[in-house]
């Protein structure tokens, strides 16, 4: 029971966590072109804009 | 990067987004990117790989014909894209996908407590992971239930019900049953069942919005199409800019080469070429005398004009199509989707069948208590989950499959009507033919004739120098002195010593065939370059497959008989020359109203309100805006193939579509018995929900080879 206790409240906050992450991946933008994200990984250039 | 092409911030920057055909890979992206940015007067940039488009910020004076000119030159095909005006569709889709992670965050932790107590938890400890859910379970349902219960209530106000009642109901009776047996301490709560059902929901509501049509302000586009001012000539001789509405027949305009024409009017002074495109969507410039009708969106190419406006404002032949597309648009927004179809007779179904259990089991002497848990079973297990999934996940898995193979699906009904269609109109030029002129024969073969021709040819935007230039790309041009290009006729210039000229027959030199322009260097016999619109490569085959597919095809074309005759011939199928934009509408019209459910491919606006009326229609990337944003569906390239592949495309997706109602019917009809009696537990109503969710997914997933 006290382990449950620890680790349920630890589960949720990763999942939470995830969560966020998400909201704010998805708020700036980053779903917005699936198939380029992929390919641009192969363009060596500096990040500039 | 050089700093002084940069435009200052201050200065207003306009955006405008292509459709960018042959972006293949990493460095296309960035070829694009970095070609267009190192333009003087552009922002900067950005393309979107998954829907082959290239957004470019820029000065205003930077026209979009300049930057489709530059991503020509990048070795890339783009055509402005008119379809997308605000991010609108995009928020929705992004409100739908958060309200999906919440669900599907508070889905697996409450399946994490619920695994437990399924495996034998009890006492204390089931008793906590009950109230654990319901701490979770209850913001997700505020949170994410949201899109439901705004489409029921705004459903219920106006005295109708839609897919989104029974939802709403099932979903908060379900909770309010789930948190009494939490108060209660009871063995059965469904938290982890009304966010599963939420979160399957969300995921076809997402899938939906994604399909769902854009911004269709097509008529707008076409009157936007007219220039803001016009230059009016008084009385006096002064010029004077107006804004067109202020124009009234009797007025006289100067019309500059280049600019388009404001107004419905006669040519009083001047000769030139106007390109009638916009209004009949015929590629050939049109020569302009004295006394010469014009039409108001139409382009005065090579000379100024001097034109007696007739008509202006509403009463110009552009107002006119626009006014019979917006009518065309009414009827067609009648179609029922097939998912409404089905909810509507779901609906009442479901409710019926929930209440018939309550009272079942009220009557049969079971308490209240009983009761209500077997109806609310009902409403659970009976949730539209693999229904909801049913149709939208076969349409965007065909869309995307369609994507990769050049043709965009516009809107969520697009498939649905095109697998229907039993009849196939198409519009000759730029529909069946690529729209622009191509040479066919008569080029010269000495290199420095070629040289001559090139350096020509180059200097005019002509269509057929255009084609003669195209035909020459990467050779190289010869150095030819005082190029002029005179209105109407040709161009000329100086080449070592002689004169040179490329234009009309008998300004040039005179024609021994029937070419379309010839060219005359010195005293050298003058050679005839055959310059002709052609079909595209592959127009007969796919105009076979079309037939095989069941589609009767038929050609409608505003141009002259012999041609339209001709190119009919060679197609093996029959053809109506000569038709005005209502003409075509007629017959759109004429047809549908026997029973035929029409395809019609078209590109230019004189194709729109036929385009519009069809059952459903296809244009090519190529075509007007307002070709594109009236048309359900776009093709991009320079093959006519995509259209019977999207036929066949839309055929196989109605069929998994069928499939997939049957599999969640079926679900349902095993189901529902267990719920009515009683047996349903939680673990039960997860699994049938989780499985009949995934199975339909599973039999979309086989669309993804559907566009061959």
């Amino acid at each position: 029971m006290n382990s449950v206790g620890i680790l349920i409240p630890i589960a949720l906050f990763l999942g939470l966590s995830g969560l966020g992450a998400f909201f704010w991946a998805v708020r700036s933008g980053q779903y917005d072109d699936m198939d380029g994200a992929a390919l641009r990984i192969l363009n060596d250039e500096d990040p500039e804009d | 990067m050089t700093a002084p092409a940069r435009p200052a911030a201050a200065q207003p920057l306009a955006t405008s987004t292509f459709v960018v055909e042959g972006m293949r890979c990493a460095a296309c992206i960035a070829r694009l990117e970095h070609g267009l940015a190192a333009l003087p007067g552009v922002a900067a940039a950005r393309v979107n790989f998954t829907n082959r488009r290239v957004r470019v910020d820029h000065l205003d004076e930077i026209g979009e014909d300049r930057l489709i000119d530059a991503i020509d030159g990048l070795g890339f095909t783009a055509h402005a894209f008119a379809g997308e005006t605000a991010d609108g569709g995009r928020s929705e889709s992004r409100r739908l996908v958060l309200a999906m992670a919440v669900a599907g965050f508070a889905m697996m932790n409450v399946m994490l407590l619920s695994v437990s107590i399924w495996s034998g938890a009890n006492g204390a400890t089931r008793q906590l992971f009950h109230w654990l859910s319901a701490l979770i379970a209850l913001p997700t349902v505020a949170y994410s239930g949201r899109v439901f219960f705004a489409s029921a209530w705004s459903a219920l106000r106006r005295g109708r019900t839609n897919m989104d009642v029974p939802i709403s109901i099932g979903v908060l009776l379900t909770l309010a049953m789930s948190l009494y047996e939490t108060v209660l301490g009871g063995a059965h709560a469904y938290f982890d069942g009304v966010v599963m059902l939420l979160f399957f929901l969300l995921g076809g509501r997402f899938l939906d919005s994604v399909m769902r049509d854009r911004a269709r302000g097509g008529v707008d586009a076409l009157l936007r199409r007219l220039p803001a001012e016009a230059t009016v000539v008084g009385r006096d001789g002064a010029h004077q800019r107006r804004a067109i509405a202020e124009l009234a027949p009797g007025m006289r305009l100067l019309v500059a080469a280049g600019e388009r024409i404001a107004a419905d009017g006669i040519v009083e002074d001047g000769e030139s070429a106007v390109d009638r495109s916009l209004v009949t969507g015929e590629s050939a410039p049109e020569t302009v005398v004295s006394g010469a009708e014009v039409l108001a969106g139409t382009v005065n190419l090579s000379a100024p004009l001097v034109v007696k406006v007739t008509r202006a404002g509403e009463a110009t032949a552009i107002a006119d199509i626009a006014r019979l597309m917006e009518s065309a648009g009414q009827s067609k927004s009648r179609y029922m989707r097939i998912a409404d179809r089905a909810s509507r007779l779901y609906a009442p179904a479901v409710h019926t069948l929930a209440a018939l259990t309550l009272a079942g089991w009220l009557i049969a002497g079971a308490g209240w208590h009983v009761a209500l848990t077997n109806a609310v079973a009902v409403l659970i297990i009976t949730c539209p989950c693999a229904l909801g999934l049913a149709v939208p996940v076969a349409q965007v898995v065909a869309s995307g499959a369609l994507l990769r193979a050049g043709v965009l699906v516009k809107d969520g009904s697009a498939l649905e009507r095109l697998a229907k269609a039993d009849r196939v109109l198409l519009d000759k030029t730029g529909t069946i033919t690529l729209g622009r002129p191509v040479v066919t024969g008569g080029l010269p073969d000495a290199p420095d004739e070629r040289a001559i021709l090139h350096a020509l040819a180059r200097a005019s935007r002509h269509p057929s120098a255009m084609a003669v230039a195209a035909a020459l790309a990467g050779e190289p041009g010869a150095p030819v002195g005082d190029i002029v290009e005179e209105a109407g006729l040709g161009v000329r210039g100086t080449a070592g010593g002689v004169e040179a000229r490329l234009g009309r027959p008998g300004w040039a030199g005179p024609a021994s065939d029937n070419a379309s322009i010839v060219l005359r260097i010195g005293d050298a016999a003058p050679r005839a370059i055959r310059v002709a619109d052609q079909p595209r490569e592959d127009a007969a085959a796919a105009i076979a497959r079309l037939g095989a597919e069941g589609l009767t095809p038929e050609i409608l074309s505003g141009d002259a008989p012999a041609v339209v005759k001709a190119l009919a011939a060679r197609l093996g199928i029959p053809g109506r020359a000569r038709l005005t934009p209502q003409d075509k509408y007629a017959i759109v019209r004429a047809a549908e109203e026997s029973g035929r459910r029409v395809l019609m491919v078209g590109d230019g606006i004189n194709d729109g309100p036929a385009l519009k009326a069809a059952w459903v229609s296809m244009a090519p990337a190529s075509a007007s805006d307002v070709g594109q944003m009236a048309a359900d569906l776009v093709f991009v390239g320079t093959r006519l193939m995509p259209v019977p592949v999207a036929v066949a495309a839309a055929r196989r997706t109605m069929r998994v579509v069928a499939q997939n109602f049957a599999l969640a019917i079926g679900y349902n009809v095993l189901a529902v018995p267990l719920a009515v009696a009683g047996f349903v537990t939680p673990l039960i109503a997860a699994l049938a929900m989780s499985g009949s969710s995934l199975v339909v997914v599973a039999n979309a997933m086989r669309l993804r080879s559907a566009a061959r």
